[in-house]
């Protein structure tokens, strides 16, 4: 534990033999493709096919063809697998169609006509909260929480100053470099087989089940090699998997559906955007005594996993700060336009991006330094969240905040900057600094009725083997879980093997989301290990330190039968209270912190942003391999970037006009400046060896630090994302004379 | 009938000859480690040498390159047998879903053989046209700047 064990599937990787959906063969096979709508909200009239077109090349499927529910089925079931009579989004799957050329299944759909009586869409959350047209009854909001502690009335009235601040945060793509890709096939026995690039395998599992009306057994989902996931392979592949699979029913062959740019990002899920109001009160020495936040979030046209990104947002809206009186708002509304989803930091990047830049505004009011407010407020042992849950243990959050200011050397530059600033030159200089807490694992009760289960075992051949559903999209998943295996069994991590997230195979460890595979997953294959070690120990009177003796423990256990399994099933913590009605208690069992300061400057002339340097200090208990811990951390980072700077999603009469990597910026190894990442390890006492959660943390706040380095660069803020330089631009036109701080 | 050479062996592809390079190379060669990510000449997965030059085998008719030298992926090394730029992508953790990697390679590769040298900024500019979404690109950097030093310490100057 804690060692740079190598990326095990890496070499394959690196000789370019892994193989990806799209590096399958399947003899035979047909090329899958989907027609979509063309409008955001409208009746299907009438679909006509060219009579020139020779059909009898191709198989087609509608949701006449779907033999279960017609329904993607996650939280809800109002997601269609294809469209039948009405259409809610643009983009929305109408019709399959089946060749065993591509360009030709292309071409096909050029030749199918779709009439629509158009409805009126909704397009903006103005237009879902208006609810002149109702798409969700009665009033288009999906879901609502309300978080309240203490008295938010009186804690303003009693406040020096309140401050209030309104920010808007756009759509982001995932932009995984693998697009989306799902093959299928149906056995003999009628078992329909899905491969493809997917995180969570279980939920795909039970979107086929109710899709083909099957049981279990009958279905079965392997993932293969996945290039990138980041929450946006979490719920479409459910879609593309039930595609696939329903063509290939239909053909009685194996069909692939590989998506290309356009149509992965045109159609697949993004982050919700976000609008967020603050009021905050605080006293002249920066003690915050009053957060009232309002969040609304544009949820698309179908619930998908709405609700769970709106609780994540929520629980995290007020940033990681104690504050006796708290009143949190929150709503995610239905517009038409294609549903958003899943994207690493869940809801948590949106709000926090405004908790962190109130936190700036109010420094500044009170003439505060930034860094002296938040260390006035910040989550401490002991401290109370929002929901009123004690944080006992592994508080890291005023360390990140210490190290990442003393690291990114803040005090001195904020100085130096200023200097730089009034001298005549090309550029303008800031520094900017924020500070995150983010929920490792579901919620409170998300955990217990997740149930995850997870296994390890050992065969007569002695051969130890972790079987999980969690699955390697390249945060080295199967890495860190064979350390965790190994380091138990106190064995070589390079004689553990892990078996491929295959529904036939391994057990459901819940889905590979939340910064919950090393904490949770990792802490039941702990458990399992524990339990395979002390049974090894209890038959041969010692556990094994040579392959040998493996081998003979092995036969011992299992004589000439099957692998001998050790299975452990998730155990809600006694301690771990959650009132999901009242929406009080301890939200999560535990939480990472994250600091991170951004130094960058301003072109005077062009507005251009160049990030000089970014410095991130994570607490996440423990780093299980370091090496993959900091790939997470950097990585995060510059997503995060992106998403202050370049990532603009454009969306017109609900179509997206930038579907492309040519418009679609994201940022190149010229943009993304050099990361200076710091670990802290303040241990989480459920954790494998204390760990925590690592994968979303560093998403969190590299927007806001960016946002209040652009405010001491060039006097403005910016409450909007992407700051682009026309933002820039814009705000020096129009808004004060920039300020030399 | 174009005829070419792949990683040192003479082929040819008799199809149409506006197919395009990657599709041949993955298609009709079976030479998967060159990936798609666009289409489109942005994001460098499919990225190949084209006479020893980085060049987007999307953007290539195949008709343009006979007669020419093609390599990928695989003319590097093999599991067990890494190229020391595998191996310090390994050891730097320069690779985390891999689906760029093989692109990334063969642009690192071209300047390492050329004889490039190991400031960190020109490496970044050299990788601009390869886009990675997972790695921040600093442990892709470390491993070209770690393999550049590596062969100078070798002593091979090419």
């Amino acid at each position: 534990m804690g060692v740079n064990a190598l990326r095990r599937e890496g070499p394959e990787k690196l000789c370019g033999r892994a193989r990806y959906i799209d590096d399958h063969n399947f003899p035979g096979c047909l090329h899958g493709v989907t027609l979509r709508s063309s409008i955001p909200h409208g009746r299907i009239q009438h679909i006509s096919f060219d009579p020139r077109f020779p059909w009898e090349e191709c198989v087609i499927a509608t949701a006449r063809d779907v033999p279960g529910g017609n329904h993607v089925a996650l939280i809800e079931e109002d997601q269609p697998l294809l469209a039948e009579g009405r259409v809610r989004h643009v983009m929305e799957p109408i019709l399959l169609v089946a060749h065993r050329f591509r360009p030709r299944a292309y071409e096909a759909l050029r030749h199918i006509h779709v009439e629509y009586e158009e409805l009126p869409p909704v397009l903006t959350v103005g237009d879902a909260l208006r609810a002149e047209t109702v798409l969700h009854p009665p009033d288009n909001v999906f879901k609502s929480f309300l978080i309240e502690k203490g008295d938010v009335t009186a804690g303003l009235a009693g406040a020096d100053l309140v401050v209030a601040g309104e920010y808007r945060v756009p759509h982001q793509e995932q932009a995984y470099i693998e697009n989306n890709g799902m093959a299928a096939y149906v056995e003999e026995d009628g078992t329909v087989v899905v491969l493809g690039s997917l995180q969570c395998p279980y939920y795909v599992h039970k979107a086929l089940k109710h899709i083909f009306d099957l049981p279990d057994d009958k279905v079965r989902v392997v993932q293969t090699t996945t290039g990138g996931g980041f929450g946006g392979k979490e719920e479409y592949p459910s879609m593309i998997a039930g595609h696939a699979a329903l063509l290939a029913l239909k053909a009685r062959r194996p069909v692939k559906m590989i998506y290309d740019r356009g149509e992965d990002m045109a159609a697949t899920t993004k982050r919700h955007p976000a609008w967020i109001k603050h009021r905050t009160g605080v006293m002249r020495d920066g003690t915050l005594v009053a957060q009232d936040i309002e969040v609304v979030m544009d949820g698309g046209a179908y619930v998908t996993l709405s609700p769970v990104v709106l609780s994540r947002g929520t629980l995290h809206a007020g940033g990681p700060y104690a504050c006796p009186n708290v009143r949190i708002r929150s709503r995610v509304v239905a517009t038409t336009t294609p549903p958003n989803g899943a994207f690493r930091g869940f809801g948590a990047p949106q709000v926090l991006f405004a908790a962190e830049l109130q936190m700036e505004k109010v420094a500044e009011k009170l003439g505060l330094d930034p860094v002296v407010l938040r260390r006035r407020n910040v989550f401490r042992e002991g401290s109370v969240t929002a929901t009123g849950q004690v944080l006992e243990e592994s508080v890291g959050a005023s360390t990140a905040l210490e190290r990442c200011a003393r690291k990114s050397g803040y005090v001195r530059r904020r100085a130096a900057h200023v200097r730089w600033n009034r001298a005549r030159r090309p550029t303008w200089r800031g520094i900017g600094l924020a500070l995150c807490h983010h929920g490792a694992g579901f919620t409170g009760s998300g955990e217990a009725y997740l149930n995850s289960k997870a296994a390890v075992s050992l065969s007569r051949g002695g051969e130890v083997w972790v079987l999980a559903a969690s699955t390697e999209i390249g945060q080295g998943t199967g890495t860190m879980l064979a350390q965790i295996v190994a380091d138990t069994l106190r064995i070589p991590c390079e004689w553990v093997e892990v078996e491929t997230p295959d529904t036939g195979k391994v057990p459901n460890s819940g889905p590979t989301v939340a910064s919950r595979t090393c904490m949770i997953v990792g802490g039941l294959l702990e458990r399992a290990a524990r339990q395979l070690r002390e049974e090894v120990i209890k038959r041969c009177g010692s556990f094994p330190r040579t392959r040998a003796g493996l081998r003979r423990a092995g036969r011992l256990l299992c004589g000439k039968g099957p692998p001998r399994r050790f299975e452990a099933e998730y155990q809600n913590p006694p301690e771990i209270r959650w009132d999901e009605a009242a929406y009080r208690g301890d939200a999560y069992g535990v939480y990472s912190y994250g600091a991170v300061a951004v130094d960058l400057e301003v072109d005077r002339l062009t507005f251009e942003v160049r990030v000089r340097e970014v410095t991130a200090v994570s607490d996440i208990g423990k780093a299980i391999n370091p090496r993959l811990a900091e790939g997470q951390i950097m990585g995060g980072t510059a997503q995060a970037l992106g998403y202050a700077l370049l990532e603009n999603v454009v969306y017109e009469n609900g179509f997206m006009t930038n579907s492309q990597l040519t418009n679609y910026i994201i940022p190149t190894a010229l943009d993304t400046p050099p990361l200076k990442v710091e670990i802290v390890e303040k241990p989480y006492s459920r954790g494998p060896s204390g760990a925590k959660g690592v994968g979303e943390l560093p998403m969190d706040v590299p927007a806001p630090a960016v946002a209040a380095a652009i405010r001491q660069a060039t006097g403005h803020w910016i409450d909007v994302l992407p700051i682009l330089p026309e933002r820039i631009l814009e705000a020096h036109l129009h808004g004060p004379v920039p300020r030399q701080r | 009938m174009v005829r070419f050479r792949v990683n040192g062996k003479g082929r040819s592809f008799a199809g149409p000859p506006f197919t395009r390079l990657i599709d041949v190379l993955r298609e009709d060669f079976g030479l998967t480690g060159t990936k798609e990510g666009c289409g489109e000449g942005e994001c460098g997965a499919c990225t190949v040498l084209l006479d020893g030059r980085p060049t987007n085998s999307c953007l290539i008719p195949v008709a343009q390159v006979a007669g020419h030298r093609v390599e990928t992926v695989e003319s590097l090394g093999r599991r067990g047998r890494l190229s020391p730029l595998q191996q310090s992508f390994l050891t730097e953790g320069g690779a985390q879903c891999g689906i760029c990697t093989p692109g990334m390679l063969m642009t690192a590769w071209s300047w390492i053989r050329a004889g490039g040298g190991a400031d960190e900024a020109a490496i970044r500019n050299l990788l601009a046209g390869n886009l990675c979404r997972c790695t921040g690109y600093q442990h892709i950097v470390n491993a070209v700047v770690q393999a550049v030093k590596a062969r100078r310490r070798s002593g091979r100057s090419r």
